[in-house]
């Protein structure tokens, strides 16, 4: 059983810096369009099924063996906003530091060495969950799961959002976060090529606005 | 259909085709339209298109001979002898510009997504391959799509390494006062047989999360412009942004794409142009 090594990776308190991050909900938050736990929910589920997908997918590729330096690639494909690639290789690089000192393993050590500036996320994800002997579903769970607990965490800190509304918005997207982590996983399946590309042009947008922003209460 | 920007018609129709005022037929059947254009370096500077195939809702006309323009650029116009894409239609379309050759592709008329008669997806499959020295300037009209239709467009780019594209990309979810139907667009560029980028959205009635904060937030209308220029190798395109919804962002590679949204065609066509100016 492999199910507690997954609560200790998608547990939001294991360092890897994910909590200085709001996933674009400060943006969206600041531009009104998240205001309380419904609008929350909207921009949960349609980041959920956008980058949250396309994290699932090269975090599953990566558990399940395919090149990291491809999955790498494909991520900057899928990742047109400098800001965001930037977020996502720093994300990366944070997690890799915290992973090879709890899951060692020589997979890591060649990637760490391979993108010294951080390697996207993602496909860090992936093959520390492979280290910490999870399965490609795992990591697509633990991806899916962290695209929509990041901005709802933020959220919280940002409007003041009753918790226990906004762990009811995780909870009823946890359907949703199953369906998302299946679908990521079967197409790593079929190769990288057919790895989800789900754009969301808001957070695009947004993302690189709130990069020049000379106050703000998280990194991205 | 007031929404909708004027497209880029063409400024002269070659091959004895209607008038732009005449209406496509209305039709109850869906067809499979296979369209092709080849375009190739007359080798004399400037552009032949040996090869304009397809008929129906799908018919690809010369509108302008390279040698008509200092460009050396030859002009193909896609011309709609119905209305379509309908439900259950299977359109595709291939663009091959071979090495040495400039083509520009553009349509007469907006492109309007409409519901079949028994409900099923249509399909719209774009393929469009670049060779080395050649240039392609993609610029149709916006894609319109109708309450309750249903339309998977996909477009698969091929570059060589030292081809230039420039691709522009509008939807429009809903005529004036109308709920959209369902879209899901897709663009996959690959150069040198890398990716380069890689895109898909899907919108309207049924598509999760669409219409929310992190995805297009109530906007009805999204464009895009993609230049790839092997010159930005060496020096790379500045980020900025065009407005509170338009960015510019270069990509990993030597391509920048422009991303606007808005209320509708004319709210986001204008801010589609590199270099990059603010709409005026």
């Amino acid at each position: 059983m492999t199910t507690a090594a997954l609560l200790v990776l998608a547990d939001g308190r294991f360092p890897a810096g994910t909590h200085a991050h709001s996933g674009g909900a400060e943006a969206a938050v600041r531009a009104g369009r998240i205001v309380d736990s419904a609008t929350l929910a909207d921009f949960c589920r349609g980041r959920l099924h956008t980058s949250g997908l396309v994290a699932s997918g090269l975090a599953a590729a990566a558990a399940g063996g395919h090149n990291p330096r491809d999955l790498d690639e494909a991520a900057d494909a899928r990742t047109p906003s400098p800001a965001l690639r930037r977020t996502s290789r720093k994300l990366g690089r944070q997690l890799m530091r915290a992973g090879r000192a709890v899951w060692p393993s020589a997979a890591l050590d060649d990637l760490a060495q391979a993108c010294p500036g951080g390697a996207h996320e993602p496909v860090v994800l992936g093959l520390l969950a492979l280290s910490a002997g999870l399965s490609p579903l795992d990591a697509a769970h633990a991806a899916a799961y962290e695209s929509v607990s990041v901005p709802t965490t933020a959220a919280v800190r940002l409007l003041g959002l009753d918790p226990f509304e906004a762990s009811a918005v995780l909870a009823r997207l946890a359907p949703s976060i199953n369906k998302i982590a299946e679908g990521g996983t079967q197409a790593a399946r079929s190769g990288i090529d057919a790895l989800p590309a789900a754009a969301a042009p808001l957070l695009e947008i947004t993302a690189e606005d709130h990069a020049t922003w000379p106050v703000r209460l998280f990194a991205s | 259909m007031s929404r909708v920007a004027a497209g880029d018609g063409p400024a002269t129709t070659a091959g004895g085709v209607g008038t732009k005022t005449s209406s496509p037929l209305p039709r109850a059947f869906a067809v499979r339209a296979d369209a092709r254009v080849t375009a190739v370096a007359d080798g004399r500077g400037g552009t032949a298109v040996p090869l304009v195939s397809g008929t129906g809702p799908l018919t690809p006309r010369l509108t302008r001979a390279a040698q008509d323009g200092a460009s050396g650029e030859a002009r193909v116009t896609l011309v709609g002898a119905m209305s379509a894409p309908l439900g259950g239609d299977q359109l595709t379309l291939d663009v091959r510009v071979e090495a040495g050759a400039r083509l520009r592709m553009d349509t007469v008329a907006a492109t309007l997504a409409l519901p079949g008669r028994h409900g099923d997806a249509a399909s719209y499959d774009i393929r469009l391959t670049v060779g080395e020295h050649a240039q392609l300037r993609w610029l149709p009209g916006p894609l319109i799509s109708a309450l309750r239709s249903h339309l998977h467009q996909t477009i698969h780019v091929d570059l060589a390494p030292t081809a230039h594209l420039e691709l522009r990309d509008v939807s429009v979810l809903g005529r004036t006062g109308e709920e959209p139907g369902r879209l899901t667009t897709g663009l996959t560029v690959h150069r040198c047989g890398r990716p380069l980028l890689d895109q898909q959205l899907d919108t309207g009635p049924g598509a999760p999360g669409w219409d929310g904060g992190a995805v297009l937030g109530g906007h009805r209308a999204v464009g895009q412009l993609l230049v790839v220029d092997p010159d930005m190798s060496h020096e790379p395109a500045p980020q900025c942004l065009l407005g509170p919804d338009a960015v510019v962002t270069p990509l990993e590679g030597p391509g920048v794409l422009v991303t606007a949204l808005g209320a509708d065609a004319l709210a986001v066509t204008p801010l589609l142009r590199w270099p990059p100016r603010p709409a005026d």
